[in-house]
């Protein structure tokens, strides 16, 4: 009998949650319809002049994506602690911190990377030139990147309550400021045709940082949620 | 058969609060190689605290469990990987097929081959629903699918709480069959159950907890 390396067990993890994905497209693909529903409200509350809404473009799309990201993030463990998976991923033998990496991985893979693809539709209705969209997408990319990492664990910590999600977005939604604030920065800097380079920077780095502290955390949180 | 290399489990004078009210009082346990205990008592008297305890889900307030000599806290991915638990939810993911659950779930654990899980669902009657979802499944069958992973798991120690839950009365032969066979390979047993379960060639000693 041969134990199942690690990095098996957390491609198993991601394949399964993308495969329930699929099979619960319906309930996956909220986010998206979220993100392309807010961002459509606000030329429609503004007026539809490109010029006003250049100016603001980065901070739409980028509020938008944060929004967007809490809705799915408060889905990340729930069903698995419904059903049962969750405490029998818990008692797999496996750290449970990769298997919650993996995890994190395929929410990002389902809720994240649609955001990114759809944002330079979203952004040429906002008047963002084509030269910044490269940019915005890098933006928006890591910025959903780090809001699954922080989400997940406010989703852990928040798992054993009836009613978490007020409490989620009041845990996650202050630890996102800073990446709000460059994220936002860097698409704005790309409209106006300089360079990006610095606030990118510091988001990559934001996200290494989520992405290797979050997983013993969520790991955590989730032992005390199943007490 | 495999031959188990199974250390031994322990809990010595267990205590455990929930709020103000004690859950269970001094209770002491253990199971060796080839054994079986069967904890019994009334509704409410603690038999799945008992066996969350032992799985390392809840820590008690006072107490050790040891695994081995040593505390499962010590080695807790190591310890988790002796045993297999069953819970009172059955652990499965209803989008999923029986043979994609199983393949999950084992497959968190040691590499699974197909023709394995096919015997093994034969061996629980699930064949025929190989490639049913777990939604549609009754409950019996959900609980007969639990209990093939708990068999393919392939760990030494079981853990089981309430396994006969909705199970007709050919089903509660087939995992009194199980567990027998399971204890015969050299594996052990710890069971929560309500009524007293009647394994073929073993008689589980009994744990009584008070209400």
């Amino acid at each position: 009998m041969t134990a199942t390396p690690l990095l098996s067990a957390a491609a198993l993890i991601y394949r399964r949650d993308l495969l329930l994905a699929v099979r619960h497209w319906g309930q996956a693909a909220q986010p998206l319809m979220f993100f392309a529903m807010v961002t459509t409200l606000f030329p429609l509350a503004l007026g539809p002049n490109l010029d006003d809404l250049r100016e603001i473009a980065g901070g739409i799309l980028w509020v938008a994506a944060l929004l967007a990201s809490l809705i799915g993030v408060e889905l990340l463990f729930r069903a698995d602690h419904a059903d049962g998976t969750l405490e029998q991923m818990m008692v797999s033998g496996q750290p449970l911190a990769m298997l919650a990496l993996a995890k994190g991985a395929a929410h990002w893979t389902v809720c994240g990377l649609p955001l990114v693809l759809i944002s330079p539709l979203i952004a040429s209705g906002l008047g963002v030139p084509s030269a910044a969209i490269c940019t915005l997408m890098l933006s928006i990319g890591l910025g959903t990147g780090i809001l699954s990492a922080l989400g997940a664990i406010g989703s852990a910590l928040t798992l054993g309550l009836r009613r978490g999600s007020l409490l989620l977005s009041l845990l996650v939604l202050p630890l996102a400021m800073p990446a709000l604030i460059f994220g936002a920065r860097a698409i704005d800097m790309a409209i106006h045709g300089e360079s990006a380079r610095g606030p990118l920077l510091l988001l990559t780095a934001m996200l290494m940082l989520a992405v290797t502290l979050a997983p013993p955390a969520v790991a955590a949180a989730l032992r005390i949620s199943a007490e | 058969m495999q031959a188990f290399n199974f250390s031994g489990l322990s809990a010595q004078q267990l205590q455990v609060w929930r709020g103000d009210r004690e859950v269970i009082g001094g209770v002491s346990v253990e199971v060796a190689a080839g054994g079986c205990v069967h904890v019994a008592g009334p509704n409410g008297s603690g038999k799945t605290t008992l066996l969350r305890v032992l799985a390392g889900f809840l820590e008690p307030e006072q107490g050790t469990v040891t695994w081995g000599g040593r505390p499962i806290g010590a080695d807790r991915d190591g310890y988790h990987a002796s045993f297999s638990y069953l819970a009172h939810s059955d652990g499965l993911k209803p989008e999923l097929t029986v043979r994609e659950n199983l393949a999950f779930e084992v497959g968190l654990r040691r590499r699974l081959g197909a023709a394995e899980t096919d015997e093994a669902l034969a061996s629980v009657g699930l064949e025929v629903a190989r490639d049913h979802a777990a939604a549609v499944l009754s409950a019996g069958q959900r609980r007969r699918l639990a209990m093939a992973r708990v068999l393919l798991t392939g760990a030494p120690l079981w853990l089981l709480d309430e396994p006969f839950t909705n199970l007709d009365s050919a089903g509660v032969t087939l995992v009194s069959a199980m567990i027998g066979a399971h204890l015969d390979r050299g594996g052990a047993v710890l069971m929560a159950a309500h009524q007293q379960p009647s394994i073929p060639n073993h008689s589980p000693r009994r744990l009584e907890l008070g209400p």
